[in-house]
């Protein structure tokens, strides 16, 4: 259990006692964070002896009257500001003027509670804050672990994950309320979309499968003598009947037959993105070409379409994570927009690299160079 | 006459469904899959209200497209379609002064608003 300080500075006592009182057994928590918090009540009588508290014990909050004997609140409000403390600082106020007000909000005071208050309103104020710092604190760590990308990514992702949900949700929604009258057919396209949607959901779960496995990173990787033309071969095998709806034919290069020391589901996954990819962003009656040679040491997989295209800007967003390039030719076409990033991810892996070159309309090429760890 | 919604939104289904229901409410629509999109929609045709998704070629999609509607007709009211509130812990607040003067939207709404609520919005930004 976290502890926060809260100094209350006023002159009342009566006002001192009855915070410290509806505060002393209140405990905040929240969904994300994993203990309570309780509070330390300090209190003050004037803006001196308020100050010295919280030069001495730094306060988490700080509920400051505006009337006090010595100085005004607002000015040790200003001494927080100046001092840049990380306090924060709410106004109790019997008659705050406008002028006050907008003073005190300027030098930074986060809230305001009227005088006479009652104990729901003070709990209610010091459960928000209370949150924003927990907030903040998070999200400094966060920040600090690298933890923010991650964070990113996770809010992204359940954006992707909630996207379809909420597209057949809506449609079956429809279909319930017969909103184009009682004949099933006049609903086939909503159910045609719904199927796609979940098809793109699927994907995106196995991407992630995928995703996972390269980032918990080495222990799962088993290396051994792979024969790459063989995987090649599996994954065109894989593809082919998505190619035959396409009308797209696919052809593999190379004969010789290539080995290399690696992980054969790693290789896998980086062939089914590749060709996959060639088949869905091709053109009706187009054709995919796939090139397999070793040099210098360095084996160069080349996977070439005939499909719509990259433009040159887009050429560098794909390997981000969830980065799908929209277009009137891509708008029907679902995919995770994770497949480009998890293929990159493991051609790292390999001291490897890639290469794109396109042009809109003519078709892409993509080029992979791999080297044998430890080689 | 009926009132003319242009609706934004790069995901084809949820266009799909929006339009649907504000035709229901008896309201004539255009359609527009994104930002890009609307920008030239904009140039023809002068929309009685725009609802808008945030995030579609770029994160901030909406809030430049609100900007540049605004800019162009400023009476009239934008709603900005959002499921990012709930999914990062962003919000924005149209009434508060700092954003208001970027954002420009008359109104956030969250995409899993029920058409009720929605239809309801609408007519009050429409004063009907």
């Amino acid at each position: 259990m976290a502890t926060f300080k809260i100094l209350i500075i006023d002159d009342e006592p009566g006002i001192r006692e009855g915070t410290k009182r509806i505060l002393q057994n209140f405990k905040v928590d929240y969904p994300f964070m994993d203990e309570q918090i309780d509070f330390q009540v300090l209190e003050a009588g004037t803006g001196k002896e308020g100050i010295e508290i919280i030069d001495r014990e730094l306060p988490e909050i700080l509920l400051l009257d505006n009337k006090l004997p010595d100085i005004q609140g607002i000015e040790v409000l200003e001494y927080v500001k100046n001092k840049h403390y990380d306090i924060i600082v709410v106004m109790i106020t019997s008659y705050a003027s406008l002028e006050l007000a907008v003073k005190a909000t300027r030098d930074g005071a986060y809230d305001f509670i009227p005088k006479p208050f009652t104990p729901q309103e003070i709990r209610a104020s010091v459960e928000n804050i209370t949150k924003q710092i927990f907030l903040k604190r998070m999200t400094q760590t966060l920040n600090k672990t690298g933890k923010q990308i991650r964070f990113q990514f996770l809010s992204v992702l359940s954006h992707e994950l909630k996207a379809p949900l909420n597209a057949i949700d809506g449609y079956l929604k429809m279909i319930k309320e017969r909103q184009f009258g009682n004949h099933i057919d006049a609903y086939d396209e909503m159910l045609d979309r719904s199927m796609e949607r979940i098809k793109g959901m699927r994907q995106l779960i196995l991407d992630l499968l995928d995703l996972t496995k390269i980032e918990t990173g080495k222990p799962t990787q088993k290396l051994e003598n792979v024969e790459i033309r063989k995987i090649i071969q599996m994954s065109v095998d894989t593809i082919r009947p998505y190619a035959i709806q396409k009308d797209v034919d696919l052809y593999i290069n190379s004969r010789e037959n290539i080995e290399m020391k690696a992980d054969a589901g790693e290789i896998e996954i980086i062939m089914n993105n590749l060709i996959s990819n060639a088949v869905k962003y091709n053109k009706t009656g187009g054709r995919v070409d796939i090139f397999l040679e070793k040099k210098d040491g360095k084996i160069k997989i080349t996977v070439s379409d005939t499909g719509i295209g990259l433009k040159n800007e887009d050429k560098e967003k794909i390997f981000d994570d969830f980065v799908r390039i929209k277009s009137t030719q891509t708008r029907e076409v679902t995919g995770s927009g994770l497949g480009l990033s998890i293929v990159k991810k493991i051609v790292d892996m390999y001291q490897g690299s890639i290469e794109v070159q396109s042009e809109p309309e003519r078709g892409t090429t993509f080029i992979i160079t791999l080297t044998e760890p430890d080689a | 006459m009926k009132k003319k919604i242009l609706i934004v939104d790069d995901d084809m289904d949820y266009l799909f469904q929006m339009r649907t229901k504000v035709e229901q409410m008896g309201f004539e629509t255009i359609t527009a899959e994104s930002q890009a999109e609307a920008e030239k929609v904009i140039q023809e045709i002068k929309p009685d209200l725009c609802i808008l998704d945030l995030m579609m070629e770029s994160d901030d999609s909406g809030f430049i497209l609100s900007y540049k509607i605004k800019r162009k007709y400023p009476d009239v009211p934008v709603i900005i379609a959002t499921a990012v509130t709930a999914e990062t812990g962003m919000t924005f607040d149209v009434h508060a002064d700092e954003s208001t003067q970027w954002i420009n939207a008359d109104l956030f709404l969250d995409k899993g608003i029920r058409f009720d609520q929605l239809q309801r919005e609408i007519k009050k930004l429409l004063k009907l």
